[in-house]
């Protein structure tokens, strides 16, 4: 009879649905939009990821991957990334429970590992640029220091835009618009190291086998 | 239990109630996340350098390997669920994987399949001499 019509009300009364609670919070709308970026972010990478895999044998009879690649530097680089994405969520944790000084512990551990993973990038590309595997040597080496140097300038906006936050909760304390723009960074961080899974596995790793 | 249901912010954790107990529970999310994480960058590692697995298969390994961890960071570190209250974010998401794989894996079939009908260089001097 109505009974299914019965069970349908009583659940609308128990938990109305997302968009029947009426407008979402400014939290849900602004993480929501830089969700959006992010993903844009990573669909353009996508295109660099494409590039690299096609010119990855474009050598041009110039040195190749193998022979340029020190895995010893990348796991390191790797390693620094995965815990600096790690002390960014006790960081969010800190800031979720408004605790300043947890805060700016976490935040500086995230600092220095971000900026000691771009330290042993910008000595890598040294190296290589010293012996000659210049972005103007090979298709590949342009892909390479095209995807590449890409993440590592998005690392590099990651610690600018820590460095500029942490200064934001000095001066405006933990207010809402200071919050949201620390859930959005967060948000930046972790992302950035998904695309670096993907950057060691397909250069470094599946880059140097024969 | 409120009652209304909003979405969740991408990146924001399940409210849980009690403030102190949150804060805890979410460091053993991080952490599990994070052993997770360097459990599979190590075998990633491993898989690349060893000569005990069969080397055809190894790129495919990596790629198993490379999922399985973006997977670990999107649950551990960005707290994508499949509750409802994530349906927009999974959704966005979903979409962004379609265009990645479509950009990614198109891109490789085009210039594979270009590459094996270009006409061989002896070919191509050929023509060039007419």
């Amino acid at each position: 009879m109505n009974i299914a019509v019965a069970i349908d009300d009583v659940r609308k009364d128990a938990l109305p649905s997302a968009s029947e609670a009426g407008p979402a919070t400014k939290r849900i709308v602004v993480a929501y939009g830089f969700w959006i970026f992010l993903l844009s972010d990573i669909v353009m990478f996508s295109a660099l990821f494409a590039a690299y895999a096609v010119l990855v044998r474009a050598t041009a009879g110039g040195p190749t991957g193998a022979e340029l690649f020190n895995q010893a530097s990348v796991a390191i680089e790797t390693a620094c990334l995965l815990a600096s994405s790690f002390t960014c969520g006790l960081m969010s944790l800190a800031v979720g429970s408004r605790r300043r000084t947890a805060t700016y512990v976490f935040a500086g551990v995230t600092f220095v590992l971000g900026a000691v993973f771009l330290v042993l990038e910008i000595r890598e590309f040294a190296g290589m640029i010293a012996v000659g595997a210049t972005p103007q040597r090979s298709a590949f080496l342009s892909a390479f220091f095209t995807l590449v140097g890409c993440h590592g300038l998005h690392v590099t906006a990651g610690l600018i835009w820590l460095a500029v936050m942490m200064a934001q909760v000095e001066i405006k304390g933990f207010r809402p618009t200071v919050e949201r723009r620390l859930l959005c960074f967060a948000l930046f961080w972790h992302a950035l190291d998904i695309i670096w899974v993907w950057l060691f596995t397909v250069v470094y790793l599946m880059g140097v086998r024969p | 239990m409120t009652d209304t249901r909003y979405d969740r912010a991408p990146g924001d954790r399940p409210a849980l109630p009690g403030m102190e107990e949150e804060t805890s529970s979410g460091v053993v999310v991080y952490t599990i996340g994070l052993v997770l994480a360097v459990g599979l960058t190590a075998t990633s590692f491993w898989v690349a350098n060893t000569s005990l697995l069969w080397p055809p298969g190894v790129p495919l390994g990596l790629a198993v390997l490379a999922i399985a961890q973006m997977g670990v960071h999107l649950v551990f570190f960005l707290h994508i669920t499949s509750g409802p209250e994530n349906t927009n974010n999974v959704l966005a998401l979903a979409f962004g994987v379609l265009i990645v794989i479509i950009v990614a894996a198109g891109s490789l079939w085009i210039m594979t399949n270009l590459n094996d009908n270009m006409m061989p260089p002896e070919l191509m001097n050929l023509h060039m001499q007419h």
